[in-house]
């Protein structure tokens, strides 16, 4: 059983697309997270981390090296999105441009409870003409 | 009035986004690059005729040029490749070749097959001047200008169409776009 596990695992090393091991470990793990949160540019639904192509693999090398320089994880996002727009961001940015995006859900709340209240407003207004005695009726 | 107003307001709304929508969907798969109205990348790279001589940005100044990044194992490129051989013949604006991280021989052997539209050809073995040029696919044209500002890009092979009517319009002269 620890043998299969054991074979499992190798088979996974194997497989794995990116075997980047960075001397430090916070290092690797900035790398990590940093390759996950970046968008593969040739198949776009793929993160840098999980992409088997050549432009991956050399986007994945500029994210190391940079880090190796000791750059922050928002300068190698700003480094990225100087070259490939704000579209190389799996985690959109928010910025004047994409307001609306985000502004969007707020102004549809908006919009429903302005419905609502005049829905009841007009349904108690109702209420309160049936409540006038019925001569009112005459009148009109 | 008031009743229908409201409705006819939304209605007007939905139009104009699914008007939107449809105006823009051709383009939907194509990402802008952000390097439209800036500076083209500087470079330096070993030129594919000569190795020992580099193909230099700074050289590029002062005039229009057409940065083209092909590579041999690039099906579209081939396909592209008649078209930068018209382009050529124009004589309106040279090209410049980026050959992206292909096999010098073979980038080669291929123009000499299928004849040279380049005044240039800059070796990108590593991949990293295309990276800095925002290229995620093979081909990609980028028109720049005297002053090294890139105007426009092509996403994808060079086109007729591309070139009579987004990058011949921007060369003309004012003097002859105005009469």
């Amino acid at each position: 059983m620890a043998f299969a596990v054991g074979a499992l695992a190798a088979v996974r090393v194997a497989c794995a697309v990116d075997t980047t091991q960075l001397p430090d470990p916070a290092l690797q793990a900035r790398y990590l997270a940093l390759t996950h949160e970046l968008r593969c540019m040739q198949c776009q639904n793929e993160s840098l981390a999980d992409s088997p192509v050549d432009l991956a693999a050399d986007l994945r090398r500029q994210v190391r090296e940079l880090l190796l320089a000791g750059k922050s994880d928002q300068d190698v996002r700003d480094w990225m999105t100087a070259r490939y727009g704000d579209f190389i961001l799996f985690r959109p940015r928010y910025s004047l441009r994409n307001a609306w995006l985000w502004g969007t859900p707020f102004g549809l709340l908006l919009i429903g409870a302005l419905v609502c209240w005049r829905v009841v407003r007009a349904r108690t207004a109702l209420l309160a003409s049936d409540d006038e005695p019925p001569e009112e009726d005459g009148h009109a | 009035m008031n009743r229908f107003l409201l409705p006819l307001g939304l209605f007007v709304l939905l139009a104009v986004v699914l008007a939107v929508g449809i105006v823009h969907s051709p383009t939907k798969g194509l990402i802008a690059s952000p390097l439209l109205g800036k500076p083209a990348p500087s470079f330096s790279l070993p030129d594919l005729a000569d190795p020992s001589h580099q193909v230099r940005s700074v050289d590029l100044r002062g005039h229009w040029y057409l940065f083209n990044v092909w590579a041999t194992w690039c099906g579209e490129c081939r396909a592209e490749h008649e078209m930068l051989l018209k382009v050529q013949l124009a004589g309106v604006v040279p090209l410049v070749g980026l050959d992206w991280k292909d096999d010098p021989a073979q980038a080669l052997t291929w123009l000499k097959q299928l004849g040279n539209p380049y005044q240039a050809v800059a070796v990108d073995s590593s991949g990293r001047e295309a990276i800095d040029w925002g290229v995620y696919a093979a081909p990609e044209t980028f028109l720049v200008n005297p002053q090294g500002i890139v105007v426009f890009k092509q996403i994808g092979a060079l086109t007729d169409e591309a070139w009579t009517r987004e990058i011949l319009p921007r060369l003309a002269p004012p003097r002859a776009a105005g009469s």
